[in-house]
């Protein structure tokens, strides 16, 4: 259920412990149960400051300040809405690093309603001139970005949930995995999407691509790829059309035709699974390979 | 006229120097003598490494009227004279909100009210973790920008971290729409140690602004009379 969150506070803690410029700043969440060992083990700069998420990335980036590389985290809605300014500001402006991980993406506490939904969190990071988001789909990608980030100097927002695929690739950030390849269109998933979109496109002659960064995008392997007058769907964890800057400029030499299945831009007033809410989104495989024949229609 | 006098003249004329204005009476004046004994008294800082690791680290939080700032970086040689002509011009390096990757001496860009205290608390936190025990962090920020919900989590937050390495100097030139004072006990009520001393009082804010607790942060709080900025 939460392979990911568990990569990440296991991840965390080996970069303590390897690393003695990682400093991790929580803001309550995922201190008991994932990291509270880690807190107790690295007390001077693994710290558990109290509900605060403006404070919580304002002081990691007094931690960047001083040459550390910092790591924040909570709820998606809480470190990537909440604490805007000082991700804009205290990170951006100021030209510092450090990594910013959100659980929970669109909608994984479906029954906790809205206040607890974050669908726009990867278009309000990519407001953010510096910072870089990645989608993880596995529980091994969430290690294997984390690792190859965490000290880039970049500012980078990584999105975890309980969403997963099955199997993992060997990802790396800024770089497109061709799945499959077919004729008739281009479907570009983004990270635990993938899993669904595999089933949505079973017997269809569709290229399969996935993607783990939304930024860097690997926009030589798409236009690669897509051919001379492509028709593109992309699927997206989050609000549908957010990887459309990406996408269009990457292949704005030709003509084609697109389609963003993501999450529908409307506040959820229901309560449920996140399976529920997919459902309601037209995000399982059944709604997704609905989109895709329309749009190959 | 003592040493002190002449060099604050100067400032004052360098300030005159980058907005024009030869009377600059109410132009940062609030901060001017805080700042003043910071850097000619309080803070170990060295122009010619201003990347020192071991230097203190002043954060100033509030970003506006940072004339009186850009002019003590002058006098004790952070900047060059000559940045002062350009100051707000496009070209230039000092604008009317400090910007840290342009000035040297400059630790944190702020204009963005209620940042600068979230940061110093980091930095102070950064400096125990790396074993640097000399250091202190030390962030001025105003009365009004106190109104600023995030200005008050990292004041709930530091005495529970025990940052003693850290100072808070609020230049309380009323300017607040709601009333701020009593600061003893509000700030004290969170743990901070309060010191109140009159704004314009150098040997005052000397003293406040060199106490240092293992534990504790220290808040100063400078009064300055109404409608000085």
């Amino acid at each position: 259920m939460d392979g990911m969150r568990v990569a990440f506070a296991r991840t965390t803690s080996a970069l303590l412990d390897e690393d003695p410029q990682v400093a991790l700043v929580l803001a309550e969440i995922s201190v008991s149960g994932y990291l509270w060992r880690a807190i107790e083990r690295h007390p001077e700069r693994a710290v558990n400051i109290g509900i605060a998420e403006q404070a919580m990335v304002g002081i990691a980036a007094g931690f960047a300040m001083e040459g550390f590389h910092p790591i924040a985290h909570s709820i998606a809605a809480f470190v990537a809405e909440r604490p805007y300014e000082q991700l804009k500001l205290d990170f951006g402006y100021q030209g510092l690093g450090g990594t910013f991980v959100g659980v929970g993406g669109s909608y994984d506490y479906a029954a906790e309603g809205a206040t607890h939904h974050a669908p726009a969190d990867a278009q309000v990071m990519t407001a953010i001139p510096t910072m870089q988001v990645l989608a993880p789909g596995h529980e091994r990608e969430v290690d294997a970005l984390l690792r190859a980030t965490y000290a880039n100097g970049e500012p980078t927002y990584v999105r975890i949930g309980s969403a997963a695929n099955p199997e993992p690739f060997d990802v790396a950030p800024g770089r497109i995995e061709v799945v499959a390849h077919g004729g008739a269109a281009t479907v570009l998933a983004f990270g635990p999407m993938l899993w669904p979109t595999l089933q949505a496109c079973a017997g269809l002659d569709v290229t399969i691509l996935y993607a783990t960064s939304l930024r860097p995008f690997d926009a030589a392997t798409l236009a690669g790829v897509v051919g001379g007058a492509p028709t593109v769907v992309a699927v997206e964890p989050w609000y549908e059309g957010t990887a459309a800057a990406a996408v269009t400029s990457a292949i704005a030499d030709r003509p084609a035709r697109y389609a963003w299945i993501g999450v529908p831009r409307t506040f959820v007033h229901a309560y449920g699974t996140r399976e529920d809410l997919d459902r309601d989104a037209g995000l399982d495989p059944t709604g997704i390979r609905r989109r895709i024949l329309e749009v190959m229609d | 006229m003592d040493t002190t006098t002449d060099a604050l003249a100067r400032v004052r004329a360098l300030m005159a120097r980058a907005t024009g204005d030869e009377k600059h009476e109410e132009s940062s004046t609030s901060t001017l003598d805080a700042l003043w004994v910071l850097y000619d008294r309080v803070l170990h800082v060295d122009p010619a490494r201003p990347a020192d690791p071991d230097r203190d680290r002043f954060i100033l939080s509030k970003g506006h009227g940072p004339v009186a700032l850009y002019a003590i970086l002058v006098a004790k040689g952070f900047i060059p004279e000559a940045a002062l002509d350009t100051f707000m011009e496009h070209g230039g390096t000092l604008g009317s909100h400090p910007d840290r990757t342009l000035v040297p001496g400059v630790e944190a860009s702020t204009g963005s009210l209620g940042h600068g205290l979230a940061l110093a608390v980091g930095v102070a936190l950064a400096l125990r973790a790396g074993g640097r025990r000399e250091p202190r962090a030390i962030c001025l920020v105003g009365d009004a920008e106190m109104n600023e919900g995030s200005n008050w989590e990292p004041v709930l937050i530091a005495p529970h971290r025990r940052l003693g390495n850290l100072t808070m100097l609020v230049i309380d030139n009323h300017s607040s729409t709601p009333d701020m004072s009593p600061w003893a006990e509000r700030l004290g009520g969170f743990g901070w140690d309060v010191y109140e001393v009159d704004g314009h009082d150098r040997a005052a804010l000397e003293v406040a602004l060199r106490r240092r607790h293992e534990h504790t942060p220290v808040a100063v709080v400078a009064d300055i009379p109404p409608g000085e900025w």
